[in-house]
């Protein structure tokens, strides 16, 4: 049973990213967006934001990596709407499959996918003078839980894409509530430098645990307060994998229950 | 011989909106049931029901002797299903598409391998295997998502619409694929919104309307209804409708139809061509040669007409969704 549903969810995750291969535009332009995106920051905002202790843009690449990954679950949501507006979701649903192998294999072709965008943008980083300062271990530990939270991504975009109505909507709303959640946070400045009123959201916003978790195993973090205050500043990691269990708590079930009903349009 | 398809009562609503309501259909096993209605009668809800897509509200319905609400799983098994949007992935070939069908029948790699070989032969499509769909035109498109709903073989199989937008040369051939199936001895049911369709390819058709099904019967039953066959003479000059009138009327059955316009007498005849035969004689003997003489049997346009009180056509364009 087990072993039928993994197997499926390969033939899906196989499926998915044939169409990498078959329409390799996206690729070139989900690798040039990150590419742009470092310069940009970099040496736009690079000498007007302060990051004590530590150069901005050894700061600024960690906030990158979980911005973009956070945009590239996105896909999930219009690769699911997409499926489910052409009736494809129905031919799945019609088949002896396991029931979560379409959620499984379509969150696994977008992992894949953001496990390359993060390859091209951690050459165009070490280019423009980012560094993992704190050894081997503590660099793969920081990917895991980049990784980790990508993944949970994908199942909220999911929900948002076996929601909507259309690819069109899954356009958007797959990716409009991600603009306030990665900016609220400490992914471009230091939340020491945001008003007060937002300082307790940005820092307890799941974003800045993950990207405080990257800098602090990668030793790209600030010194002092440019850090954070309180609790959130003092567990990132603890804090980052707790939120990406939790979200994953909640969304895999409630994707599954959606996929169950969802019907074509 | 046992059913294939049972439906009773069979009933959903969508809050307010009732889509289908107390449908009974029965479909002996070997035989071909037609689904027939305009759009938005009810007829892919009723297949998106039975193939375990969605949930009736009310009734009950049993595929190759399963309770589909009781065991979706069982009957998935055993069934095909090709819908109304040809249901193929235009980033795969041909034959990526259906071995990605086999595989999630966990036919294993091979086998899966082998039978989308031997589909994509059976359907001619063998030329175009290795190309992305996105390439085939919409004839290639059914043939290839009919042929993904028979890739396990499946006893029982469900077209929606299975020929809405070919073009008629591929409808035709279309048309051959599926009589090849019910030779080969499957269950199918399909819905069509074509009278002539139904009548060529089905043993029995429902004809539904507004979620109800509203008549049954063979493709000959069904026009009998309508009062059979008529006979009809055209004639040249508008002079001649009452003489021609007179004399349809003596070989014909009841009062003829006179229609000035189209300068045509009709009347309902019951001897055949033997009221064809008389009807010449007569008429050459009161020295009319018509310009059209014909026996119109029934269409099942007629059908509809009378049932619904309007012609299929006109109500496909103000129906609704399908």
């Amino acid at each position: 049973m087990v072993l039928e549903a993994a197997s499926d969810g390969w033939v899906v995750t196989k499926r998915n990213l044939l169409k990498i291969k078959r329409v390799p535009d996206l690729v070139i332009f989900s690798t040039i967006q990150p590419i742009m995106f470092v310069l940009l920051f970099a040496y736009v905002f690079g000498g007007a934001i302060a990051t004590p202790g530590i150069n901005y843009r050894e700061f600024l690449i960690p906030g990158i990596f979980v911005q973009t990954v956070a945009f590239g679950a996105g896909i999930t949501a219009i690769g699911l709407a997409d499926d489910l507006q052409k009736g494809i979701v129905d031919r799945f649903r019609s088949l002896p499959m396991s029931r979560g192998a379409v959620l499984f294999g379509r969150t696994s072709s977008d992992l894949i996918n953001n496990v390359f965008t993060v390859i091209v943008m951690s050459i165009t980083g070490v280019i423009v003078g980012w560094r993992i300062n704190e050894g081997f271990l503590r660099g793969v530990a920081g990917f895991a839980i980049l990784f980790l939270f990508a993944y949970a991504m994908s199942w909220i975009s999911a929900v948002i894409g076996l929601s909507v109505k259309s690819v069109e909507v899954a356009q958007s709303a797959g990716f409009i509530w991600m603009f306030p959640l990665t900016f609220l946070s400490n992914a471009f400045v230091p939340t020491s430098s945001l008003p007060s009123a937002l300082r307790p959201i940005a820092e307890w916003n799941p974003i800045s645990s993950v990207v405080l978790s990257l800098r602090e195993l990668w030793g790209n973090a600030p010194a002092g307060a440019a850090n954070g205050t309180g609790f959130p500043a003092a567990h990132p990691i603890w804090l980052a994998i707790a939120w990406c269990l939790l979200i994953l708590a909640i969304f895999v079930p409630m994707s599954i229950a959606r996929y169950r009903r969802a019907a074509s349009r | 011989m046992a059913n294939a398809i049972i439906a009773e009562q069979l009933g959903k609503t969508y809050g307010s909106v009732t889509a289908v309501v107390g449908l009974d259909l029965v479909v002996p096993e070997g035989t071909v049931l037609g689904l027939l209605g305009p759009n938005g009668a009810g007829k892919t809800t009723t297949v998106r029901m039975l193939t375990t897509l969605i949930t009736p509200t009310s009734g009950r319905c049993e595929v190759g002797g399963i309770d589909v609400c009781a065991h979706p799983d069982r009957v998935r098994r055993i069934i095909g299903v090709s819908g109304q949007y040809a249901a193929v992935d235009d980033y795969l070939t041909g034959q990526e598409n259906l071995e990605m069908v086999g595989r999630l029948y966990h036919l294993g790699k091979k086998r899966a391998r082998k039978r989308a070989k031997e589909l994509l032969e059976q359907f001619e499509l063998t030329d175009a295997a290795d190309r992305p769909a996105k390439t085939y035109s919409g004839g290639m498109r059914r043939r290839l998502d009919l042929a993904g709903a028979l890739v396990v073989q499946p006893p029982v199989i469900f077209l929606d619409e299975p020929t809405t937008g070919l073009d008629p040369r591929s409808r035709l051939g279309m048309w051959g694929v599926i009589s090849d199936l019910v030779k080969a001895g499957s269950t199918l049911l399909l819905t069509t919104q074509y009278l002539e369709e139904a009548d060529r390819l089905c043993d029995d058709i429902v004809v539904i309307d507004h979620g109800r099904a509203i008549a049954q019967g063979t493709a000959t039953e069904l026009k009998s209804q309508m009062g059979g066959e008529k006979l009809a003479v055209a004639v040249g000059d508008r002079g001649e409708l009452v003489t021609a009138a007179d004399v349809l009327r003596s070989v014909g059955v009841d009062e003829p139809e006179v229609d000035d316009q189209a300068r045509e007498v009709t009347v309902h005849i019951e001897r055949g061509t033997a009221a064809l035969v008389e009807a010449v004689r007569k008429l050459d003997a009161a020295d009319i040669t018509p310009t059209n003489l014909e026996i119109r049997k029934p269409t099942l346009d007629d059908v509809f007409l009378t049932l619904t009180g309007q012609p299929a056509q006109e109500q496909t364009e103000t129906g609704g969704t399908p």
